[in-house]
């Protein structure tokens, strides 16, 4: 099922999409306050699992389960639910952006470095055709 | 302790990647994700520069800031995103080159370090 090209490419903020254009101006302080709050919970959550997966094997779950998460949250705020303005900063550029890490992946050098994307990739978009074809 | 740290830093690295992609986004009229390509990359090498050189704020500036700025989740939503708008080599070359480039500049940030 093809999805509308009015839709964001970009999921943190996409100045092509009108609502997310306005949405510095409308709610200023408000929308930067839920992505710092979403943005210090993602990277706590983050060291919890690095903490308790070490290793490359973490950093890889992290941003795999993590892309899978984008999915299903864009296709659930922007297809199904008309959200509240503050649902896709608060929980996607915020939680998940927070969450997941390219730096941590990069400097890392490790087995992943092919791995993480293609299974990232493969990840997001499951995310989304299952919230499609479940609803 | 850490973890306070690591929730400040990330606290400021997400509404930083958040304006840093629109002021981006608002130069370049593209479906390229340009915006987010520059903090992936911007923070590769600054995590690698704290690597290099061990550095005791690698918690707050590292963990935090760096994790908080980078995303993993927005690169992918955007590659597949893209390949769904039959953008394909925007998909590809989105891919390549935010590994290429963020793992490059990662190394030249601990050799530096």
């Amino acid at each position: 099922m093809p999805t509308p090209a009015d839709e964001p490419i970009d999921p943190d903020v996409d100045l092509h999409v009108p609502a997310h254009r306005a949405e510095l101006t409308r709610t200023h302080g408000g929308v930067l306050a839920v992505i710092a709050l979403g943005g210090g919970l993602g990277g706590v959550a983050r060291y919890a699992l690095s903490a308790a997966v070490p290793g490359a094997f973490g950093i890889f779950a992290i941003n795999v389960l993590g892309s899978f998460l984008i999915g299903v949250l864009m296709v659930l705020v922007v297809d199904v639910y008309q959200a509240h303005p503050l649902v896709r900063p608060f929980l996607g550029v915020g939680v998940l952006g927070g969450f997941t890490t390219f730096s941590a992946y990069a400097v890392d050098f490790s087995w992943y470095l092919l791995l993480t994307p293609v299974c990232a990739f493969a990840a997001a978009f499951a995310g989304t055709r299952l919230v499609r074809w479940t609803l | 302790m850490d973890a306070l740290m690591v929730f400040i830093g990330a606290a400021v690295g997400a509404p930083l990647r958040y304006l840093t992609d629109r002021l981006v986004q608002s130069r370049h009229e593209s479906d390229f994700p340009y915006g987010t390509l520059t903090v992936n990359v911007v923070g590769c090498f600054v995590l690698g520069l704290l690597t290099g050189a061990s550095s005791a704020w690698m918690p707050l500036l590292g963990t935090g800031l760096c994790g908080g700025l980078t995303t993993y989740s927005t690169f992918s939503y955007e590659t597949v995103r893209l390949f769904e708008c039959r953008e394909y080599r925007f998909a590809a070359l989105n891919a390549v080159v935010s590994v290429v480039v963020g793992v490059g500049a990662a190394w030249l940030g601990l050799q530096a370090g």
